[in-house]
């Protein structure tokens, strides 16, 4: 039973996404060069500023928490067949929930109102992505077009709200909400510089995983994601299980949202706006939309985040210049693509063109 | 002559430690039609593909006019002359007939000028046996116009060699008979050879010259079709133990019960908006099989999603033992509905998917294969082990994934779903397309057990040959709606015929022929 056909699937599964961030790495290296910078040296500073040393690690695992779950929010509507790139909406309405909702009663102290918040912050997320998620379903309006327009939607509500309504008159150059009570913060785990938002991504990410695998209502999404007319074939509510898989990739990103608000900026500003919603959009890519995947590939792109501030310190690299690597990354992964089910068999047709070619000119 | 001569040379393939040609030496002559028969699984797809590129062989060689020749992929065959017809759709289902036809050609224009184009692919039509509209998107068409539209692509580049994979399995008999006699023409005449694989002995003593057989990998047999005979063949490709089965007769035991199926002012939307089933009314009644008739495009797809829940439904209502039926879970689950849909891989199938999730499509999520609303997957993956091995399904374990699977193997494997457990209605289109005649022999088998056993059927198929053999009662289906319909024993081909060419818009008024 073994062989080619068993190793080469998940070996391309590994090796595509690698291929194309050492090809991401390689362009990286080049666009710094031109830019007169020593190529090696950013390589040798984006490695240690995300696992150089334990400081790092404990900034990169920092950035690495929204990001698990922001990418939940591409992974889980994936599966079931839609592609939703506007997480970043769903993360800062989270944020806002967990900032707002104090405004409209008085949680109770404690983890038992941080839990209540972060319901909140969650329902606020599914509801914006299920919208996308129903407008496709209903309507045939386009996810993808939909979700990321809602996203912009989202961030101008966001703004409008924290710069009027609810801005504290303290806050002056920095327009920020009144800051969440102390009790209700999410603090680090043990000594370390790291807060339980990270627990909660990983946590979420074997959920999905056991839910996608193993649950009634996991397999069901991913028959009505894999093929429609089958799943309405055997009678599957099709239209409701994308509902729903939107929800839940919805909630994660509100979660990751609200998580931010507690544990790190202790109160809703633009700061909240920092992009983990569209670098989900490529860690869940990278990690072809497996939830268990997309633990390590956040981490890892947690890391070249945190990277970007040493590359900024020490070679006078803009911040954004990470972006550009993760730019380069998502175009090879996505280009690399059609490259499945052939790498292996690909070297050959091409040594055997060119033995033609030979062969033709010999004649 | 520009018929090229085809010769594989010891040509071996192993998709893991499974081997799925075994050294295996053809001989095409130059313009004729040579047939390649076999079992489903026995390896005939492998062996095309590799031949045009599309697989690599691990060892053996390919000859094109006995010169040795590498293929290394399907562009190259085609700059050779060599042209191919997939088993599986290749058309791009969003683009135009016309669109479709000019991307066969490879080389597009950086402007089209499409009034040319269109003048020049309506002249050559006219070349042809088949109408399409050329405006219409495969994703409209039935298959059979899509297999069409298929042979279309590579009769339009003037192929020197071409190989057809079960070009007639999704065509009627009729429209079989025009492609393979145009196509044996063309060998005839020099322009080019043909090989074709087909489960259809009819074909192969009428059309070819040249016949050989496939047995698990293996080139069993290979001569000329003149000393052969359809018993030889079916035992070359069965195997000295094995003897075919035989077709169970027609004969009904009971006669039909009460009516079941109530179908009344059916009214369905095309892909095209536009009504493609018309205020159809239908009875089914239990114990009994009716054959639903009529030229591909008349509406019989429509109407068959629209009974499973693939389509919505305008208007009208479909009532099951008296209760409404709109094919939801709970539904077919109650009332015991099943079907069996056309190119199962595509509208039963998902082909991510391996072996064992695709059989469980149907119990996932209820005792005793689901357990507070976790599948047991162990349980679902048992019970696929034992239908592999009850219906025959080859495939390389339960894990495999289904699109893996050979076309006959995937139907099989559907079947499996389907049939397994009681049924009280079977909804049925063109149940038969691409199996070998031993797999026919079963599904056929089991349909009538299903309707002895008191389960209604209702079979929607291209093959008038198929309707006459299994139904009770045929209708012809024609513009959307039932023109005609009669007891099976009392039809007549011909009158079928007229009907299903819509001899409806010229009678005065659709009479019936009391049963
Ligand atoms: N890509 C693949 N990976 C693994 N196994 C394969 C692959 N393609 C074909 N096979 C196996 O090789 C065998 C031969 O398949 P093939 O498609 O050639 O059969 P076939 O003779 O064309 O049958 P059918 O009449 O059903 O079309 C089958 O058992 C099939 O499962
Ligand atoms: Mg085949």
């Amino acid at each position: 039973m073994a062989g080619s056909r068993n190793w080469q699937p998940t070996a391309e599964a590994f090796a595509l996404p690698l291929l194309s961030l050492a090809g991401a790495l390689v362009l990286f290296g080049i666009f710094v060069a031109l830019g007169g910078r020593d190529p090696v040296a950013v390589w040798r500073l984006l490695f240690v500023g995300a696992f150089g040393d334990a400081f790092s690690w404990q900034n990169t695992l920092q950035r690495s928490a929204p990001l698990m779950l922001t990418a939940l929010c591409v992974a889980l509507p994936a599966r079931a067949g839609l592609v939703i790139i506007g997480g970043e909406g769903a993360l800062v309405l989270g944020g806002l929930a967990m900032a707002g909702l104090p405004y409209l009663f008085t949680p109770p102290a404690g983890w038992i109102g941080t839990l209540l918040l972060l319901a909140g912050a969650a329902a606020a997320g599914a509801c914006w992505i299920a919208l996308a998620g129903w407008l496709r379903v209903w309507r045939g309006v386009n996810e993808t077009i939909s979700s990321l327009l809602l996203a912009y939607i989202a961030i101008a509500v966001f703004k409008q709200l924290v710069e009027g309504p609810l801005r504290d008159p303290a806050s002056l150059n920095k327009p920020s909400t009144l800051p969440l009570a102390e009790s209700l913060r999410i603090g680090s785990i043990g000594s370390y510089d790291v807060h339980w938002g990270l627990v909660w991504g990983i946590c979420l990410c074997v959920a999905a995983a056991f839910w996608l695998g193993f649950s009634v209502h996991g397999f069901a999404t991913r028959v009505a994601g894999g093929n429609p007319r089958a799943a309405r074939l055997m009678g599957l509510p099709t239209g409701r299980l994308v509902v729903t898989a939107c929800a839940l990739g919805g909630a994660c990103a509100g979660l990751a949202g609200g998580i931010e608000v507690a544990a790190v900026h202790t109160n809703a500003n633009a700061a909240l706006i920092a992009g983990f919603g569209y670098t989900g959009i490529l860690v869940s890519f990278v990690a072809r939309h497996q939830p268990l995947a997309v633990i390590p590939v956040a981490i890892l792109f947690g890391g070249f985040g945190a990277a970007g501030s040493l590359l900024q310190r020490r070679l006078g690299l803009p911040d954004a210049a990470v972006q550009v690597l993760l730019g380069f990354a998502f175009v090879l992964i996505l280009a690399s693509e059609s490259l499945r089910g052939r790498l292996f068999t690909l070297p050959a047709p091409l040594r055997r063109r060119t033995s033609i070619a030979a062969v033709a000119g010999a004649r | 002559m520009p018929a090229l001569a085809l010769q594989t040379f010891r040509l071996s393939k192993h998709f893991g430690a499974f081997t799925a040609l075994d050294q295996v030496s053809l001989d095409v002559r130059p313009g004729t039609v040579h047939a390649l028969l076999g079992e489903n699984g026995a390896g005939k797809s492998t062996l095309v593909k590799c031949v045009v590129g599309y697989y690599r062989a691990d060892e053996g060689a390919v000859l094109i006019d006995g010169r040795e020749t590498a293929i290394p992929s399907p562009t190259t065959a085609r700059a050779l002359g060599i042209g191919m017809v997939y088993q599986h759709f290749t058309v791009v289902p969003g683009m135009s007939v016309a669109e479709n036809l000019l991307l066969a050609r490879g080389r597009v224009p950086a402007r089209i000028d499409w009034r040319a184009v269109r003048a020049e692919l309506e002249a050559f039509m006219a070349t042809t046996p088949f109408r399409l509209d050329l405006d219409a998107r495969p994703l409209e068409l039935a298959s059979g116009e899509k297999q069409k539209l298929e042979i279309l692509k590579q009769l339009l580049l003037r192929p020197r060699l071409l190989i057809l994979d079960e070009p007639t399995s999704v065509l009627t008999p009729q429209e079989a008979d025009e492609v393979l006699g145009a196509l044996r023409e063309r060998a005839h005449s020099g322009d080019c050879s043909v090989l074709m694989i087909t489960h259809k002995f009819r074909e192969v003593s009428a059309y070819a010259d040249d016949v050989s057989v496939l047995r698990r990998g293996r080139l069993v047999c290979s001569g000329s079709v003149a000393d052969s005979s359809p018993q030889l063949l079916a035992q070359a490709m069965m195997g000295e133990g094995r003897v075919a089965p035989v077709t169970v007769g027609r004969l009904q035991v009971a006669a039909p019960g009460a009516v079941r199926l109530q179908i009344e002012g059916l009214r369905v939307m095309g892909d095209r908006g536009e009504e493609a089933v018309r205020g159809l009314d239908l009875q089914v009644c239990s114990g009994e099989i009716v054959g639903v008739a009529g030229v591909s495009g008349n509406g019989q797809r429509e109407f068959m999603q629209a009974l499973v829940g693939q389509r919505p439904r305008l208007a009208g209502s479909v009532t099951l033992e008296g209760r409404p039926f709109h094919a939801r879970r709970a539904e077919n689950r109650s009332q015991r509905v099943r079907s069996l849909p056309e190119e199962p891989l595509l509208n039963g199938c998902v082909g991510e998917l391996s072996v064992a999730d695709n059989m469980a499509l149907r119990e996932f999520d209820q005792s005793p294969f689901a357990w507070a609303g976790w599948v047991r997957w162990r349980r679902l993956a048992a019970r696929a082990r034992a239908w592999i091995e009850e219906y025959g399904v080859k495939t390389q374990g339960e894990g495999a994934m289904i699109r893996t699977l050979s076309g006959g193997n995937v139907q099989r494997a559907v079947l499996a779903r389907e049939l397994s457990g009681e049924a009280d209605l079977l909804l049925v289109s063109n149940p038969v397309f691409g199996l070998d005649f031993a797999a026919v022999a079963e599904i056929h088998g089991r349909l009538l057990a299903a309707r002895d056993a008191g389960c209604s059927v209702l079979l929607v198929s291209e093959d008038l040959d198929e309707l006459l053999e299994l139904s009770d009662r045929i209708v012809v289906m024609s513009g959307g709606r039932i023109v005609f319909q009669t007891p099976a024993r009392d039809a007549r081909r011909h009158e079928l015929g007229a009907w299903m060419g819509g001899r409806h818009e010229t009678a005065a008024a659709p009479q019936e022929r009391a049963a």
